[in-house]
C-alpha cells in the first residue's frame, strides 16, 4: 500500500524525516519496501517576479513582460490579463515541462521574443483556475524552484501490510501506528454536517435477505449535486497513493476509503427501481456487468446488492455499469457497510476481481467504523458537488457483529513467552497507546478490550505480541534453549546414505542435478512405456504453470536425458550427472506413494581430452556400471546382481540389465534406447542408470569386521574357454563359485576375445582362479584337483573348449 | 720380493689408471686382488723369506692391497655416481603438464548449502525428519492455522492435485506430523522441495526450504533469537549483523522476520538489498497456541518456536548469484563451480 506522508500529516505530526519514519514502522512489523518522493507534473518551474507590464506593439490582447529570476531576466509575451509589475508568478523557463506533456520552448510572439511562460494554476496541474497567471504569495524569493517553494512535494511510503493488519490499511491506520510508536495523538477528521430536506428513510429502504454475508448495511441520500472534477488537493492526494482521479463523488469514496479503510459506493438514484436496495444472493449463472464494462457470470453464493428488480453492484467488490455516477447525475445513494470477510474473498477469486475495496472487506474492516465512513464521506460530497445531505440514515443492523471484550492477559505469562521483564506498567502503557482499554481484574491478571478496528486482537498472545512490537524486539535479551541429555535421534540413516552416495559418484566424476519434480505427461510416450506401465500413474496439476510442467515425475531418467540434451545444446558434450529425488505414483488413494530414487547418466568422452589421451575414449555401458558396482561394494551391500534380461523400453534391449537385489528388482543400467535419443532429438549415446533409494537404505549390510591378511601365498590358475558368444561371463564364474570350494579365493574374467583364432560366433573368456589356504602353504597337487574339478564342471555345463592354460 | 711386489703395485697402478669401465675395475680387482689373483701369488712366496724380513714384507703387501683395494672401489664408486646423474637426466618430465586422473564430480550448490544448514543445527541438537512433498491441505493449511477462504492463503500460491491434496508450499507440515506422533521435547528440523507457482528471476516453481521446530518447557521468543543468531552467524560469519522485525505467519505469534545485514554492501545499500541495507533471510516465531491445540499439546506448560529459510536464497547470497533458475537448468558449467 502507497501511503503520502503529506496525507498523513493531516491526522498527526511527524517530526521524523521519511527514512526515519520508514525504519521505524519496518521495526513495528509495517515493512516498508522503499521511500520515494514525488514531485508534481511540471519541472524547472520557478519562482519569478515580474518588472514590468507593457502592451504587446502588434498584438491587442498579448503583453510583453520583463520577468525576474533573481539572477536574471528574460522577455516573455504573456496573454493573461491579471498581470501587473511586482506579481509574484510562477515561471516555466525554456526547457520547463507542465502537465500534459508540453515543453516550454526559446520562440517570437508576433515579432517578438518570448523566453519562457508564466503560468496559471491550471496549466500547472496544482488548481482549477486557468482564469489567469497564478499570483504568488509576495514573502517567495524569485528564483526558488515552485514545488519547493510551495511545498508541492510529497513523499510517498510504499508498505506491505501483513493480511492481519487490515486496520493498517488506511492513512488513519498507519497514523494511529506512529502515535503508538512515537507517543503521539491521531486527529481524526471532524464528520459534522448540515442535513437537509426529506427524510432518507422516506424515501428509501434497506432490505438484508442474508444476514451471514451482510451484517450491516448504512446509506445516505445526497441530492441536486453537480459531478465535475475533484479540486486539485484532493486529486493529488489520490494519485500520490496510487489512484486516479475520475469525479467529485467517486474520488471521495475513494479518499475515504484510503482514509480510514471503509469502502464505499455511491449510487445514482435515478437507476435503482423502486427507489430501494436488497441485498441478497445472485441467480446461478446471471450475468451481470461491471464498473469495468465486462460481463460477469455469477454464481448462487455471490452477494450482491440489488434494487427493487435487479443487482445493482458485486456486493465489497465492485459496482455496476447499471448504476454507475455519470456526468449528470443529481442524486446518488451512498453506501458503506460491513460484508463477511470470506465470502467476500471467496467471490473475489471465483471473479478474478482483486479490488481494493474486496482487499479491505476480506480482511475486515472496523464494524463500528462503518457509519462514521459513511458521514465523512456524505460530508465532502456535499462540500466538492454543492449537494444537500437528506435527514437521517439508514443503518440496518440485523445481526450485532463480534467484537473481542476482556481478554485475560497475565504479564508474568508475557514475558515467560518472551523471555523479558517487562513491567505491568509498561505493558498497560503500551496497550493504552494502542487505543486498547487496560484494567486490573485480579493480583497478576488484567481484562484487556482492544478497539473494534483491531480484529485481530482476540487472545493472550497476541497482546503479547503487540507489546513486544511496541517494546521492540531488538529489547529482548538474547539467550539459547537448554537441552536436556536424551533429546535428539540418532543420525538419519537415509541422509547418511545420500551423502555416502553423492560422495562416491563425486569420486568418480559424476556431478549432481537438481531436476523439477513435474514434468511432461508425453515423457512416458515419448520413453515408450506400456500403458500399464507404473511410470502411467501420472499425479496431474489442476493449474499447472504450461503442460511440460503438469504432472509429476514416475522416474528421473526422462529428467536426465532432458538434462543432457540442454547441455549438449549449450555446448556441454561430456557429461557424468547423478540426482536424488523423489518419484510420484498414483495409486488411487488420497495421497501418492513417493519414493526416493538415485539415478545417472554419463555421455560423452571418458576423461577430459588431454594429452596423456587420444580423443576418442567414449564412455559407455561399462563405466557406469564399474560406477555403481563401486557403489554397492563401498555401501557393504553384497547381493547384487546384474540381470541382462531388461525389457525397459526405453533401455537399448541388447546393453542393459536389471540390477537385483535376491528376486528382486531395484533398479536398472543400460545404454538408452537409439529410438529414444532420435526423439527426444538427442545425438549422442548415453547410458542411465536409477535404483530406488529406500531399497538400498534398507539393504542389510555386511558388518565390518577385520579378517587377517593372508600369512600363505596363493596360487593362481589362468583357463580361457572358448564359448558361445551368446553366453554370459556371469555364469562362468557362477558355475565354479556355485561349489563353494573353500580354497577357491577369488575368481575373475580378466580377458575377452573374438576374433582371429576363436572361429565365428564364439569368444574366449579369460578366467583366473586363485587359490588360498589360510592354515598353510598349498601344494600344486592340492590346487589341482580342485581346479580340475572347477574347469570340468564349467566345460560340462557350456561346452566349453580350453584354449590355453598357464600357471 | 720387495721389488716383485713394488713392481706388482706399478703395474696394478698403471692399469687402474687407464680403466674406464665398471667391467675394467671389476677385472682388475679379480686379476690383482683376486683368489687367484697376482697379489695372492706373491704372498705364497712368503713363507721362505727369512723370518726378520717377514714383518716388513707383510707390511708392504698389506699397503698394496689395501691401496688397489680403495682406489678400485673409489673407481667404482665414480662410475656408479655418473650412472646416476646421467639417468636422472635424461629422467627429466615436463611437471608443467597436467595430471592425468578423473576430474571431481560436484556436489549441486542447493544440496551443498542444505547441508551446511543442517550440519549447524545439529550441533544445536536438531534433528533431521522429512515428510511427503504432495501433501494433504489440513497438513499444509489448516493444521498450521491457515483456514480456508483467508487472506494468510495469498503467500502461498498453490499447485493444486485435488481440492484437498496440493504440493506442499512449505515444509511446515512436516512439523505437524511430527508432533502428531511425539510429545515434546522436539527438536527437529526438515529441509526438502516445495512448490509454488511462480517462475521468474527470483522465484522458481520447486525450491527448497529448511524449517525448524523447538518445543519444550519455558520456551522463550529469547530463546528464538540467540538459536537463530548463532545459525546466522555460523552461516555469515561472526560478525554478521541481523536484526528481527515484526512480521506475520499463520502459525507463529509473536512472528518475525530476520534480517542480515546485506552481503553484498556491507550495509550501506545496494541492488541486491533494495538500498535497504538489508537482506531478508528467513521468518520466524513463537509457536502459534492455535497450533499446538491442534497436535493436543498442553499450551499452559509448553512453548516452542519455528522458523523456516530458503535454500536457494542463502546459496544465492554465499555464491553471488543472481538469477534462481540457474539452480535447476544444470549446465555443467554452473555445476562445476561449486
Amino acid at each position: 500500500m502507497l501511503v503520502s506522508l503529506k496525507w498523513l500529516r493531516d491526522y498527526i505530526d511527524i517530526e521524523l524525516t521519511p527514512e526515519e519514519i520508514a525504519g521505524k514502522l519496518t521495526m513495528a512489523g509495517l515493512e516498508v519496501d522503499s521511500v520515494n518522493r514525488i514531485s508534481p507534473g511540471f519541472s524547472s518551474v520557478v519562482v519569478a517576479k515580474i518588472l514590468s507590464v507593457k502592451p504587446h506593439p502588434n498584438a491587442d490582447k498579448l503583453s510583453l513582460c520583463e520577468v525576474s529570476t533573481g539572477e536574471q531576466t528574460f522577455p516573455v509575451v504573456c496573454g493573461a490579463k491579471n498581470i501587473r509589475a511586482g506579481d509574484i508568478v510562477p515561471f516555466a523557463k525554456v526547457g520547463a515541462t507542465i502537465p500534459g506533456g508540453y515543453t516550454i520552448k526559446s520562440s517570437r510572439l508576433r515579432g517578438e521574443a518570448s523566453e519562457g511562460m508564466l503560468c496559471s494554476e491550471e496549466e500547472l496541474g496544482i488548481g482549477e483556475d486557468a482564469t489567469g497567471i497564478m499570483t504568488l504569495p509576495d514573502n517567495l524569493i524569485p528564483g526558488e524552484d515552485l514545488a519547493v517553494a510551495l511545498d508541492l512535494e510529497d513523499v510517498a511510503l510504499e508498505i506491505s501490510i501483513t493480511p492481519n493488519r487490515s486496520d493498517c490499511l488506511s492513512m488513519i491506520g498507519i497514523a494511529r501506528e506512529i502515535a503508538a510508536m512515537t507517543g503521539g495523538k491521531v486527529r481524526y477528521p471532524d464528520t459534522e454536517f448540515e442535513e437537509k430536506g426529506e427524510t432518507t428513510g422516506a424515501l428509501t429502504s434497506v432490505k438484508i435477505l442474508d444476514s451471514n454475508l451482510c451484517s450491516r448495511y448504512t446509506a445516505r441520500l445526497i441530492k441536486n449535486i453537480e459531478i465535475r472534477p475533484s479540486p486539485a488537493w484532493m486529486r493529488m492526494r489520490l494519485e500520490a497513493v496510487g489512484l486516479r482521479a475520475i469525479n467529485n463523488v467517486v474520488d471521495v469514496t475513494n479518499f475515504v476509503m484510503m482514509e480510514c479503510g471503509q469502502p464505499l459506493h455511491a449510487f445514482d438514484s435515478r437507476f435503482l427501481e423502486e427507489e430501494r436496495i436488497v441485498v441478497r444472493g445472485a441467480t446461478e449463472g446471471e450475468e451481470f456487468v461491471s464498473l469495468d464494462e465486462k460481463t460477469r457470470t455469477l454464481s448462487a453464493d455471490t452477494l450482491m446488492i440489488c434494487d427493487g428488480a435487479k443487482p445493482v453492484a458485486v456486493a465489497g467488490i465492485m459496482g455496476g455499469l447499471n448504476s454507475e455516477v455519470e456526468d449528470d447525475t443529481k442524486d446518488i445513494l451512498l453506501e458503506s457497510a460491513y460484508f463477511n470477510p470470506s465470502s467476500i474473498r471467496k467471490s473475489a477469486r471465483s471473479l478474478g476481481m482483486a479490488t481494493d475495496a474486496a482487499f479491505r472487506f476480506e480482511r475486515g474492516i472496523d464494524p463500528e467504523g462503518v457509519v462514521n465512513a459513511l458521514n465523512r464521506a456524505a460530508q465532502l460530497i456535499a462540500d466538492l458537488s454543492g449537494g444537500y445531505i437528506c435527514r437521517g440514515y439508514i443503518d440496518e443492523y440485523p445481526r450485532k457483529i463480534k467484537t473481542v471484550r476482556d481478554i485475560p492477559m497475565r504479564p508474568e505469562r508475557v514475558n515467560r513467552i518472551l523471555g523479558t521483564h517487562i513491567g505491568a506498567g509498561e505493558m498497560k502503557d503500551i496497550l493504552e497507546r494502542l487505543e486498547m482499554t487496560v484494567m486490573e481484574s485480579r493480583e497478576g491478571e488484567y481484562l484487556v478490550t482492544p478497539p473494534t478496528f483491531r480484529v485481530d486482537i482476540s487472545r493472550e498472545i497476541d497482546l503479547t505480541e503487540e507489546i513486544a512490537r511496541i517494546h521492540g524486539y531488538e529489547g529482548i535479551p538474547v539467550s539459547l534453549p537448554g537441552l536436556s541429555a536424551g533429546t535428539g535421534t540418532p543420525p538419519n540413516d537415509k541422509r547418511t546414505l545420500e551423502d555416502r552416495i553423492r560422495t562416491i559418484f563425486n569420486g568418480y566424476g559424476y556431478s549432481e542435478v537438481i531436476n523439477y519434480s513435474f514434468t511432461t505427461p508425453a515423457a512416458a510416450d515419448i520413453l515408450g512405456l506400456s500403458k500399464d506401465d507404473e511410470g502411467r500413474r501420472l499425479i496431474k496439476l489442476e493449474d499447472p504453470l504450461g503442460e511440460d510442467m503438469s504432472v509429476m515425475r514416475t522416474g528421473l531418467v526422462y529428467g536426465l536425458l532432458e538434462t543432457m540434451r540442454k547441455n549438449i545444446s549449450a555446448g556441454n558434450h561430456d557429461l557424468r550427472i547423478f540426482e536424488m529425488g523423489t518419484v510420484f505414483t498414483d495409486i488411487n488413494e488420497e495421497l501418492p506413494v513417493e519414493n526416493e530414487r538415485v539415478g545417472g547418466l554419463v555421455t560423452g568422452s571418458r576423461y577430459d581430452r588431454l594429452w596423456h589421451f587420444d580423443d576418442g575414449l567414449h564412455s559407455d555401458f561399462y563405466d557406469l556400471k564399474g560406477c555403481v558396482e563401486n557403489l554397492f561394494d563401498a555401501l557393504r551391500v553384497r547381493d547384487i546382481r546384474f540381470k541382462s534380461d531388461c525389457d525397459r523400453p526405453f533401455l537399448h534391449p541388447g546393453r542393459s540389465c536389471n540390477v537385483m537385489l535376491g528376486d528382486k528388482v531395484i533398479g536398472f543400467l543400460g545404454d538408452v534406447h537409439p529410438d529414444i535419443l532420435d526423439k527426444m532429438d538427442i545425438k549422442a549415446m548415453a547410458v542411465v542408470f536409477e535404483l530406488d533409494l529406500q531399497a538400498i537404505v534398507s539393504l542389510p549390510r555386511e558388518e565390518m569386521i577385520y579378517r587377517d591378511i593372508p600369512k600363505f601365498p596363493s596360487i593362481s590358475r589362468d583357463v580361457a574357454f572358448v564359448i558361445d558368444g551368446a553366453v554370459e561371463g556371469r555364469y562362468i564364474l557362477d558355475l565354479a563359485l556355485e561349489k563353494k570350494e573353500n580354497l577357491l579365493e577369488h575368481m575373475g574374467i580378466f580377458d575377452v576375445y573374438a576374433g582371429e583364432g576363436v572361429s565365428g560366433g564364439m569368444k574366449s573368456l579369460a578366467v583366473r582362479f586363485m587359490y588360498r589356504s589360510a592354515t598353510r602353504t598349498l601344494t600344486d597337487d592340492e590346487v589341482n584337483e580342485v581346479h580340475d574339478r572347477l574347469v570340468k564342471r564349467i566345460v560340462r555345463h557350456t561346452g566349453a573348449k580350453i584354449r590355453g592354460m598357464g600357471i | 720380493m720387495k721389488e716383485a711386489l713394488e713392481n706388482l703395485r706399478r703395474g696394478a697402478d698403471d692399469e687402474i689408471n687407464s680403466a674406464k669401465t665398471r667391467e675394467g675395475f671389476l677385472g682388475i680387482k679379480t686379476r690383482y686382488l683376486g683368489r687367484k689373483g697376482l697379489l695372492t701369488d706373491l704372498l705364497r712366496g712368503l713363507k721362505d723369506v727369512a723370518p726378520e724380513k717377514k714383518p716388513i714384507l707383510g707390511k708392504l703387501s698389506n699397503d698394496i692391497k689395501k691401496s688397489l683395494m680403495e682406489k678400485i672401489e673409489r673407481a667404482l664408486e665414480n662410475i656408479e655416481s655418473g650412472d646416476k646423474g646421467k639417468a636422472l637426466r635424461e629422467g627429466r618430465i615436463d611437471a608443467t603438464l597436467p595430471g592425468r586422473g578423473l576430474r571431481y564430480g560436484k556436489v549441486h550448490p542447493v544440496t551443498r548449502v542444505e547441508g551446511e544448514i543442517c550440519d549447524i543445527f545439529a550441533t544445536l541438537g536438531f534433528s533431521v525428519v522429512e515428510g511427503p512433498e504432495v501433501e494433504l491441505t489440513y497438513y499444509n493449511f489448516e493444521a498450521l492455522n491457515i483456514p480456508e477462504d483467508h487472506p494468510a492463503r495469498d503467500i502461498h500460491d498453490t499447485f493444486y492435485v485435488t481440492d484437498n491434496v496440493v504440493l506442499r508450499t512449505h515444509t511446515s507440515p512436516v512439523q505437524i506430523r511430527t508432533m502428531e506422533k511425539q510429545s515434546p521435547p522436539v527438536r527437529i528440523i526438515s529441509p526438502g522441495k516445495v512448490y509454488r507457482p511462480d517462475s521468474d528471476i527470483s522465484h522458481t516453481p520447486m525450491f527448497h526450504q529448511v524449517e525448524g521446530l523447538l518445543v519444550d518447557e519455558n520456551i522463550t521468543f529469547g530463546d528464538l533469537k540467540g538459536t537463530l543468531t548463532f545459525f546466522l552467524r555460523q552461516m555469515f560469519g561472526r560478525d554478521t549483523l541481523l536484526r528481527f522485525r515484526p512480521s506475520f505467519f499463520p502459525f507463529t505469534e509473536p512472528s518475525a522476520e530476520v534480517d542480515i545485514q546485506c552481503v553484498m554492501c556491507g550495509g550501506s545499500g545496494c541492488r541486491v538489498c533494495g538500498h535497504s541495507g538489508w537482506i531478508e533471510i528467513l521468518g520466524c516465531g513463537m509457536v502459534d497456541p492455535e497450533v499446538f491445540k491442534t497436535v493436543h499439546y498442553d499450551t499452559e506448560k509448553i512453548s516452542g518456536f519455528a522458523f523456516g529459510l530458503g535454500v536457494e536464497r542463502i546459496a544465492m547470497l554465499k555464491y553471488g548469484i543472481s538469477d534462481i533458475r540457474l539452480f535447476f537448468e544444470n549446465d555443467r558449467r554452473f555445476l562445476e563451480q561449486f
